[in-house]
């Protein structure tokens, strides 16, 4: 069925959309015309393919992990998001808005970070094009991963402990949109994920389709054809939407991996907040329920449109782990492979770990979305 | 209008300006300790409408006042069916109308949402998150019920924004004042009376200045171009550092004061 284009209001099937305060709308509709006219000009994509090679470093391995397979009884390949420079995919979200906001004459970015991954790799675009950069971390965050915060702050951003609501990613998104709605002029907000009022959700996927192209082609050259199954994990689902869409409209079963304490599509309904209609974890009242997730980039209660239409329709199918699986697996690859993993990459395997016995002999391509090393100290933490 | 008879709403601020009184609409949060006597409060100073906020968890265009008094609503239990059934109860006399985000209608179910807003007396209601485009699901269940929805209305906007805007709206149109989130400032910002002489060049429905209104003198200030104001964290404050439904009436007399001196002066 392939990942299209939503429609011109912003749709994936029922979801989407653009639900935000009056005074953004201008701006959203703004971004929509700027990244369509970007998109559709040789001279931008060029300067942002040059700069996804010779500053990110694409294209991004396919590694083979025999150690791993045999030890689970299938075939895994890794699709190296963690090998890009600042350690995962959202750099190639970064460079693309950041490029988009320059072309439209902004001057500051501002971006809201759970892992700190975004945080980092939107403070590092700022840094590379000369651009005042914000960004919002809830407070809970901040704690249980101050390497980032370091950096960010080496990199010259602005980093805001927000301190609200649960503290973790879906306050700091909060705490961005009410900057934006007071900067809106000269910053452009740098949303992290295929999430957020229309056009984020489609212009993010576009920024990381280069994934899923990529891992089409080298699963031909390694395989001959597609994988038996794509699996990637699921915050706001970028690395996921990114993975998948090079390979949605064939054969492999698309499978996205949310954590058990913020599972949006396993156990969320139809509801509206950060500007898009899509699952949410929500109490009787529309009250949007606090996420729990030992991985900080996934500690959050909603979903990408695009994922909720793609669970209703079939295209893809959602599952969740637990904690105690995610550290398992994030031990397992280390141990197998000699690749320290995030702990929201570790969600995926986790899943195919537990699978195995109904995955045995298959190949499974897993988005190895970003590195370990940000999590390591809470790893020995929790182990001491 | 397309020929619609004016709401309760739209009348009630209507007769008011037709008197050649400049419209006062305080804000307060529901659920908040002390809030229904605040709203007999504010009606019996001279408020001309009064809006009630229904708390949600990610109130992205609200500063700290408004979240913290949500927080705290929240906290103490409030949901949106207690606060409507608590807003029958009160007879203050002028239109209520209730401010909140648009989830918590949607998840109610839009006709349910609507008829339980005018089964407990509401006239009109406010989805700070739900702009223009998305509000046709919305409003023909609010429409329906008799409920007015105001829309609100922002200095980013082009002149034919506005003007869709201002065709949309029931009640008032309600100007944003600034870019930015609802809260106390030191001065009124230059757009408040920028956007209120944008819109009143271009609609005949009653246009309110709102977010950044916080002292008599900016209210003043505002209605020079502006029809009236809507005052939020200014209230809320009072509630939130003990001042109880008295400092509420007081603050709120005191504003009537300035608006009415204004206009007579
Ligand atoms: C390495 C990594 N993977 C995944 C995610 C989750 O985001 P998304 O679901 O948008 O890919 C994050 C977010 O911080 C991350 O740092």
């Amino acid at each position: 069925m392939g990942m299209t284009e939503p429609t011109p209001e912003g749709r994936f099937g029922d979801f989407g959309g653009c639900y935000v305060p009056e005074t953004l709308v201008p701006a959203c509709q703004e971004l929509d015309r700027a990244f369509r006219a970007a998109w559709a000009d040789a001279a931008f994509r060029g300067r942002l393919n040059d700069l996804l090679r010779d500053y990110a470093g694409r294209p991004s391995p396919l590694t083979d992990c025999p150690r791993l397979s045999a030890e689970l009884g299938l075939r895994v390949l890794c699709k190296r998001e963690d090998l890009n420079h600042t350690g995962s995919h959202k750099i190639n979200n970064v460079l693309g808005q950041a490029l988009l906001a320059e072309r439209m004459g902004k001057t500051r970015l501002v971006a809201e970070t759970g892992a700190g991954q975004h945080g980092v790799a939107t403070a590092t675009a700022a840094a590379l094009l000369g651009m005042d950069c914000t960004v919002y971390m809830g407070e809970v965050d901040v704690g249980r991963q101050e390497l980032n915060v370091f950096r960010m702050r080496l990199l010259g951003a602005e980093v805001h402990a927000v301190t609200t609501g649960s503290r973790t990613l879906k306050d700091a998104i909060n705490e961005a949109l009410r900057d934006w709605v007071a900067t809106v002029e000269r910053t452009h907000y740098c949303l992290g994920s295929v999430m957020g009022p229309h056009p984020y959700p489609w212009m993010v996927r576009e920024f990381h389709r280069v994934i899923g192209d990529e891992a089409r082609a080298q699963c031909a050259e390694l395989l001959g054809g597609d994988p038996d199954v794509v699996v990637a994990c699921v915050g706001g689902g970028s690395n996921a939407a990114g993975i998948f869409s090079g390979f949605a409209d064939g054969d492999a079963e698309l499978v996205g991996v949310e954590p058990a304490g913020g599972a949006a599509v396993g156990r969320g309904t139809p509801g509206v907040v950060h500007g898009s209609l899509s699952y949410l974890m929500q109490d009787e009242f529309g009250q949007v329920l606090e996420a729990e997730s030992i991985s900080a980039g996934l500690d959050y209660p909603g979903v990408g449109p695009e994922h909720a239409h793609l669970a209703r329709t079939g295209g893809a199918r959602y599952e969740n782990v637990t904690d105690g699986e995610v550290l398992a697996a994030f031990e397992l690859l280390s141990r197998t492979e000699g690749i320290i993993p995030a702990l929201e990459p570790a969600h995926a395997l986790a899943w195919i770990s537990r699978e195995r016995e109904a995955l045995a002999g298959r190949t499974v391509l897993l988005n190895l979305s970003g590195r370990g090393d940000k999590d390591v100290d809470l790893v020995m933490g929790l182990q001491e | 209008m397309s020929g619609a008879r004016p709401g309760r709403l739209e009348a009630a601020l209507r007769a008011a300006r037709t008197r050649g009184r400049k419209c006062l609409v305080p804000y307060v949060t529901g659920g908040l300790e002390g809030w229904e006597a605040a709203v007999e409060a504010a009606a019996a100073a001279g408020a001309d409408a009064i809006e009630i906020g229904i708390p949600f968890s990610d109130p992205v265009m609200d500063g700290p006042t408004v979240q913290e008094a949500g927080d705290r609503a929240l906290a103490a239990g409030a949901t949106p069916a207690g606060l409507l059934s608590a807003a029958t109860g009160l007879d203050v006399g002028v239109p209520l109308v209730v401010m909140t985000y648009y989830n918590i209608a949607h998840h109610m179910g839009h006709e349910r949402f609507a008829r339980s807003l005018a089964d407990s007396g509401i006239a009109g209601a406010i989805l700070a998150d739900l702009p223009l485009e998305e509000s046709a699901p919305w409003t023909s269940a609010a429409d329906e019920a008799g409920v007015e929805t105001v829309l609100l209305a922002a200095p980013t906007a082009s002149g034919e924004r506005l003007e869709a805007i201002c065709a949309r709206a029931r009640g008032f149109v309600y100007a944003v004042g600034l870019l930015g989130v609802t809260g106390e400032r030191a001065a009124l910002a230059a757009s408040a009376v920028v956007i209120a002489g944008r819109l009143k060049e271009i609609t005949d429905l009653p246009v309110l200045v709102g977010v950044g209104i916080s002292t008599p003198a900016q209210a003043t200030e505002a209605t020079t171009v502006a029809d009236g104001v809507v005052v939020g964290s200014a209230v809320v404050r009072r509630l939130l550092e003990g001042e109880g439904p008295e400092g509420v009436g007081s603050f709120v007399a005191e504003l009537r004061r300035a608006l009415d001196g204004a206009v007579s002066s």
